[in-house]
């Protein structure tokens, strides 16, 4: 007897480990039937369940008890049973559910992705796109905050902040000491720190890397470029810091790195993070092993204006094209 | 005359003292418990009760009992929520000042039968009287050997400490209240985990609510199946119900469960009618988290029947025609109230009270609340009404814990039965205006009237 557990969602069948929430049997099979999410995030322990976004439509619990679940649940923070079926995009509920959390949280957040440094990386942005509305209908004022200053490497926008709780996980979990926190409760809960504390510490560089939208950007980089006119290329270095393994992606403007940061998988979450050393002081080319250019997915802004040279098949077995291709590159890099 | 076994003595001078409650057959139920009953037998009379939970969802407490885990070496707790909050209820904190001992012999008993030697009473942090009372019957306790070390030679331990609250709503929700009893931020939890498997601390525990903990002493004392009797189909026992709004006579009563509506609301014996000889216009039927009924409703049940004080009977009708027992916190309208004002003011609270965490609460129900301020104030429009349902179905049902639906239900329901009335707050802004506030405040709606001459 197999023990992994069955699970269908939107009619497409996976078999996953017992234990695995409903997001990750998604994210084996991928495609459009994966949930968004804005809150989880796999490296954090006790993250998610919060944004609300990953909702889904469970129509049958298991094998053993077929009742379906009463509410739409959070696919970050349920389990699969054996025999599970779940309806994500095929299920009109969840659609709707899932437009009333995007136009919920757009209602404080500012709608000011052409001067921020975010745009082209923010999971919001993406969100809104697949599932927001043109129009609002919120009439009110909205909540804009102070600037807080937490120190010479971070601009916190709390403006920005959708409350996803992801920076604090990561200021209590990867970090020596808690930095930061929430403050206030209901819609006037804020991320601050303590007194306006710096935040200081070696691996504080992360929950730049952590924030889905622009509330936590980097000083070094902001206002320097926008991220699909860079460059992404992988690099590591021998970092003497413990906990860090080097493994990051410099951000290309012309010959200059302009950004450094961890690496991040397909969903967007950072693989392993990585130091203040290797994020704010090695900026030159020469620090920096480069492995190759950063695979980015066609569908994404950053992909735009990235061609990578593929050689038709033909050129690879005449040896006159070749040659001519050969000095074309030439040509080209030396342009 | 009801039966009364909660309140039965609560006109003894000296009730709140251990020797009068003693005098008066207080703490029996400790002595039955364990000298003579096992801790499963104490769960199974529970059981046999029917008892429900008394704070508000209503689910059997015997059975709440029994999905506690027991693994070796691990401390189990129990839990007494005295965090009552919601306006319209204060039931608890009338038995909590009243009867302290009562609670604290539940208190007992019920950590006895959960095999938990360490319990906490949860109350909200402004109840300092009652903190304060319910402190002074702990060491009254203790000094009788009812608390402490081998309580009655039974070789059963048990220290109860009472824990003031953060004076947050949300801190009612059992695991938000458990993160608050941890010293941390009151946010809810995510369950699963259920408290019963990974509660306090991570260790199994139950979250019982101070009614259906003082319920559990006339359970063991006369025995579950006597308990039973009383009430009706699946609501079994007395209930305390926490009445207030236009009545004749606001207060705390015990109730029968399964009691007619027109009987509760109408006789002598309880709230004595509207008050002033005004009509009924509506009902909040149990604390301001449920659906409000116009009064043809809730004195009939869908079929026509005459309705009754009870979980099945109240809910009868689903949400179009019912509502729910809740936590008893019973609010009567008279003809004069404003339902728009009304629902305002519960939003404005729902508003002020949801934690943050989760994104549809956080940002729903503040917008619900400035959409229904701009309707009281004669700013609205026909469409916000369509508006309000909207956002409220898309907060109910998709937070992390309950309060997203209790801040949906009274804005929902209000404009399902009331609309008419919100449309004539448009459409008459400056009457309802007037009519709400006079003109002193809002001179805008109003032409000024001329002087005389």
């Amino acid at each position: 007897m197999s023990d992994k557990h069955k699970v269908t969602i939107d009619g497409i069948p996976v078999e996953v480990d017992p234990g695995t929430t409903i997001l990750n049997a998604a994210r084996q099979i991928g495609g459009d039937i994966v949930p968004p999410a804005m809150c989880y995030y796999s490296k954090l322990k006790g993250s998610g369940g919060k944004c609300r976004t990953c909702l889904v439509q469970v129509s049958k619990g298991s094998e053993k008890d077929p009742r379906p679940m009463p509410k739409l649940v959070a696919s970050c923070r349920t389990t699969v049973m054996d025999g599970m079926e779940v309806k994500n995009i095929t299920s009109p509920e969840v659609v709707e559910a899932r437009k009333g959390v995007v136009e919920f949280l757009l209602i404080n957040h500012p709608l000011d992705c052409p001067v921020c440094d975010q745009a082209g990386e923010c999971h919001l942005q993406d969100l809104g796109f697949e599932h927001g509305a043109a129009k609002t209908r919120y009439e009110f004022d909205r909540r804009t905050f102070e600037k807080i200053d937490i120190g010479d490497k971070i601009q916190l926008h709390m403006t920005r902040c959708i409350l996803c709780y992801r920076c604090v996980f990561t200021a209590d979990q990867i970090t020596d000491h808690r930095i930061h926190g929430i403050l206030n409760r209901g819609d006037h809960s804020e991320i601050s720190t303590y007194i306006q504390a710096a935040v200081d510490n070696d691996f504080s560089g992360n929950v730049i890397d952590v924030c889905p939208v622009g509330a936590l950007t980097d000083k070094t980089f902001r206002f320097k470029n926008r991220v699909w006119f860079t460059k992404p290329v992988e690099a590591h270095r021998d970092c003497n810091h413990e906990n860090c393994n080097g493994k990051v992606t410099l951000w290309y403007k012309g010959e200059d790195v302009i950004r450094v940061t961890a690496r991040k998988d397909q969903w967007g979450e950072v693989e392993e993070f990585i130091c203040n050393e290797c994020r704010f002081d090695k900026k030159k080319t020469s620090d920096w092993v480069i492995e190759g250019p950063r695979k980015v997915s066609h569908q994404s802004v950053i992909s735009a204006n990235h061609y990578e040279f593929q050689p038709l098949p033909v050129v690879k077995t005449n040896p006159v094209l070749q040659e001519a291709n050969k000095t074309q590159f030439e040509r080209e890099t030396r342009l | 005359m009801g039966r009364k076994l909660l309140l039965e003595h609560i006109n003894v001078p000296g009730i709140n003292t251990f020797d009068v409650y003693r005098q008066k057959g207080g703490y029996r139920s400790v002595e039955k418990a364990l000298k003579q009953m096992t801790p499963d037998e104490v769960v199974e009379e529970v059981k046999k009760s029917g008892l429900r939970g008394r704070g508000g969802a209503g689910f059997p407490t015997g059975m709440k009992w029994s999905f506690l885990a027991k693994p070796e070496g691990v401390p189990r707790y129990l839990v007494c929520n005295g965090d009552e909050s919601e306006p319209g209820t204060f039931k608890d904190r009338y038995l909590m000042t009243h009867i302290p001992h009562a609670l604290i012999e539940g208190m007992i008993t019920s950590s006895y039968a959960l095999g938990a030697n360490t319990s906490y009473i949860y109350v909200r942090g402004e109840m300092m009287p009652q903190i304060r009372i319910l402190e002074k019957a702990i060491v009254e306790a203790k000094a009788a050997g009812f608390l402490g070390k081998n309580i009655l030679g039974s070789g059963y331990d048990l220290e109860l400490y009472v824990q003031p609250g953060g004076g947050a709503y949300i801190c009612g929700e059992e695991t938000a209240l458990l993160e608050s009893l941890e010293g941390k931020r009151g946010n809810p939890r995510i369950k699963p985990p259920f408290p019963a498997i990974a509660g306090l601390y991570g260790c199994p525990t139950v979250v019982n609510n101070v009614e259906s903990i003082a319920a559990v002493v006339p359970i063991i004392n006369d025995g579950g199946e006597e308990y039973a009797k009383i009430g009706i189909g699946r609501s079994t026992g007395t209930k305390l119900i926490s009445a207030g709004g236009n009545l004749a006579k606001p207060g705390v009563y015990e109730i029968d469960l399964g009691l007619p509506v027109e009987e509760f609301l109408y006789s002598d014996e309880y709230c004595g009618g509207i008050a002033n000889g005004k009509r009924l216009k509506a009902v909040v039927a149990g604390g301001s988290s449920v659906p409000i009924l116009p009064a043809n409703l809730f004195m009939k049940t869908a079929a026509g029947e005459g309705r009754l004080m009870s979980y099945e009977s109240l809910a009868d009708g689903g949400f179009a025609t019912g509502t729910m027992m809740g936590s008893g916190g019973f609010i009567a309208f008279d003809e004069d109230a404003c339902i728009v004002r009304n629902t305002w003011n519960f939003a404005r609270f729902y508003h002020h009270e949801s934690c943050g965490q989760c994104s549809p609460c956080r940002e729903g129900t503040g917008w619900m609340e400035k959409v229904l301020h701009r309707l009281e104030m004669g700013h609205g429009s026909m469409a916000d009404m369509d508006l309000l349902v909207d956002v409220s179905k898309k907060i109910e049902g998709n937070t992390i814990c309950p309060l997203g639906d209790a801040a949906a239900w009274p804005v929902a329901s209000a404009i399902r039965h009331f609309r008419d009335e919100f449309e004539w707050h448009v459409s008459h802004a400056a009457e309802a205006v007037t009519r709400n506030y006079g003109l002193a405040h809002y001179a805008d709606p109003l032409p000024k009237p001329e002087p005389a001459a």
